[in-house]
């Protein structure tokens, strides 16, 4: 007899029943009484249940994990893991099946990956989305869940990343083989608070703050991007969005509007998990922002051939994609190649680096 | 259940800039003191916003990883932990006395948070700065002989950041361990740049009361005491200025002893941290004592 249902017929004894996810045992005077979707026992003996509990053995470990191993310490875990193996969506006989393979769910830019073995015992394997279909043997294995505050430090170049939902998270590595709690250690040191704030979108309680309270409560040397607010408009926002909550560049699904009334009108993305109001690099680049936004435009006039005008757009496009080191060193066909842009510059600048010689101030 | 979080400031641009952080979190972790340890920031993540959301425990010690009272710990972390009814009045501190405060926080209602005062004016830091001289010279007694420079901003930000300087300088001085012990600052008089002036020993320990290394610590100051002309080339340590040798200590954040502070700040807030001030104490020692070698 495994210690699952050991422990199952002691919890029974003490409780008089237990229920997990369609099978309940409970204790009559006639007996022990055993329910599941598909079958009913009723009379039993404490012998005949420990017999029939042995032929629902996905039953008994499914209850044991749910109520021994996870418990209901924190809601915020349980109710992750749980829709991790999609327990509220599937019967355990479903889910067994399905989780002897390996059930995968994609967080931000990870995969997690549980199954279970023939202990009925769940195993985590966590790693990069784009490391899914790689042999766990070619990838770094770790074991510690605060590992992933190194793997999240810097991305595959090596530049340090400022905001840990970038979406430009370092694959290779994995963790072959967490337990549940340590899975959903890892999952919130790659992405802080992520769980927290998915479980109260899910119960309906998160506590979005949008741009304007956000922006409100700021003081030093971040008040100033209040001024940047002026009259019914928001556009100035909708580019703040689109520059950095995009989904391209942070894996968080950007819930935050301009306020409680007024909509963005960017998209706030696919993200498994929410943002719940602007983060400290929004913040910080805005008030970058608000200071280049108070300036008056200015007409300067600059003679380009339409390939160079083109070009200069090439430019831009490759920077705000971060494609420059996709671009290759003889592609001179692409405008953004780095000859093509040095040729730019030896014949358009003067020494002063002035695009055609243009002062950008009056002199 | 009761939990410890670290707040400290971080950094968009500089990587190290939290590892004292997690490095002094990790520390607190190992001796087992609290059944959970998290840390929070202002420019990475957990922001100070959600890091509570991430605790289980109900009973939550919050310590700032910052030098000083003032603008942060006053007004940024109470406001960003959504703190109910903080008033830096309850505080009752000098601009270096403030212990801990202990209120709710409206985003997780059912917690009890303990919000404590800086690591930076706590008596224990005291030691810490003496323990980086210990750790920069190597040598577990080092005083008699040398000078000690504890170096600070200004008041030009803050004036308690200079008052932190202050204190320690003279508890440092009032252990008669060092031959000269001086408070030296960044953004006036007496200036780190003059260092050598201040000073008779021929060798002086400089300490920066920083909690991380970063801008200042490591080309500004550096660069200021002509220990080179440019941080980027490095500098020994020690290096002679002046006819003085200049053991220069880098941030004294660094320094593993801050774990200590941390858990003493939140040991005087009420937390049960059993024997895990002795254990930390010992284990972050990187020299070794006279007679136990
Ligand atoms: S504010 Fe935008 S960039 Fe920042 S975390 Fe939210 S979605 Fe991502």
């Amino acid at each position: 007899m495994s210690h699952h249902t050991d422990a199952l017929v002691a919890a029974v004894e003490s409780d008089g029943e237990v229920a997990q996810d369609g099978l309940t045992v409970s204790q009559h005077d006639d007996g022990y009484r055993l329910e599941t979707p598909e079958t009913r026992h009723d009379g039993l003996s404490e012998d005949e249940l420990t017999e029939a509990l042995a032929d629902h053995d996905d039953y008994v470990t499914n209850w044991y994990f749910w109520t021994t191993v996870v418990g209901e310490s924190s809601p915020q875990r349980r109710a992750y893991l749980r829709w991790v193996e999609g327990a509220d969506d599937l019967s355990v006989s479903e889910r067994y099946e399905a989780l002897r393979d390996g059930v995968h769910r994609e967080w931000g830019q990870l995969l997690v990956t549980v199954s279970v073995d023939d202990h009925g015992e769940r195993s985590y394997d966590l790693r990069h989305v784009d490391d899914a279909g790689t042999d766990a043997e070619e990838l770094d294995p770790y074991h510690e869940p605060l590992a992933a505050r190194q793997l999240a430090t810097y991305d595959e170049k090596g530049r340090y990343r400022p905001l840990k939902t970038g979406a430009n998270l370092a694959g290779g590595w994995v963790f072959p083989e967490l337990d549940a709690r340590d899975l959903v250690e890892a999952v919130g040191t790659f992405y802080p608070a992520s769980v927290p704030n998915w479980y109260r979108e899910q119960n309906g309680s998160l506590d979005v703050e949008h741009w304007e309270d956000t922006i409100g409560r700021q003081t030093g040397m971040y008040s100033v991007i209040d001024t940047w607010n002026r009259g019914d408009g928001h556009e100035h926002v909708d580019w703040v969005a689109e520059a950095c909550c995009d989904d391209s560049q942070c894996v968080k699904r950007r819930e935050w509007q301009y306020n409680d009334e007024t909509d963005l009108d960017v998209d706030g993305g696919d993200g498994a998990f929410p943002c719940r109001e602007p983060c400290s690099l929004v913040i910080a680049a805005s008030r970058k922002w608000t200071r280049l936004e108070g300036e008056e435009t200015k007409t300067y006039e600059f003679e380009l051939t339409p390939s160079e005008k083109q070009q200069v757009e090439d430019i831009i496009e490759a920077v705000a994609d971060d494609r420059i080191d996709d671009i290759r060193e003889a592609d001179v066909y692409e405008g953004a190649n780095r000859y093509r842009t040095r040729f730019l510059r030896a014949k358009l600048f003067d020494d002063d680096g002035n695009l055609c010689g243009v002062p950008t101030d009056d002199e | 259940m009761q939990a410890l979080v670290i707040v400290a400031h971080g950094s968009h641009l500089n990587p190290d800039s939290s590892t004292p952080t997690y490095d002094h979190a990790d520390t607190i972790r190992e001796v087992g003191a609290f059944d959970e340890v998290r840390t929070g920031f202002w420019k990475e993540e957990p922001s100070i916003r959600e890091v509570l959301r991430t605790v289980e425990a109900d009973e939550v010690y919050v310590v700032p990883l910052f030098i000083s009272e003032g603008y942060f710990t006053e007004q940024v972390i109470p406001r960003e932990l959504h703190l109910d009814g903080w008033d830096v009045a309850d505080w009752d501190s000098d601009g270096l006395s403030a212990s801990h405060v202990t209120l709710t926080a409206t985003d997780v209602p059912d917690k009890t948070v303990h919000y404590c005062g800086p690591v930076g004016t706590h008596e224990a830091m005291t030691d810490v700065i003496v323990r980086r001289a210990e750790t920069v010279t190597g040598d577990p007694n080092v005083g008699s002989g040398f000078g000690l420079a504890v170096v600070g901003h200004g008041t030009e930000r803050n004036e308690n950041s200079a008052k932190a300087i202050e204190y320690h300088a003279d508890r440092i001085r009032d252990m008669d361990r060092f031959d000269e012990v001086q408070a030296l600052y960044m953004d006036e008089e007496p200036e780190v740049d003059d260092v050598t002036d201040y000073f008779e020993s021929d060798d002086v320990v400089v300490v920066p009361l920083f909690v991380a290394d970063g801008f200042h610590t490591q080309e500004d100051i550096p660069e200021d005491m002509g220990l080179t002309d440019d941080y980027r080339d490095g500098y020994e340590i020690p290096t002679v200025v002046d006819g003085h040798r200049i053991w220069y200590a880098g941030a004294v954040g660094t320094e593993g002893l801050m774990a200590d502070v941390v858990l003493e700040r939140a040991a005087d807030a009420g937390a049960d941290v059993g024997d895990a001030l002795e254990v930390v104490r010992e284990r972050t020692r990187t020299t070794e004592l006279a007679g136990e070698q």
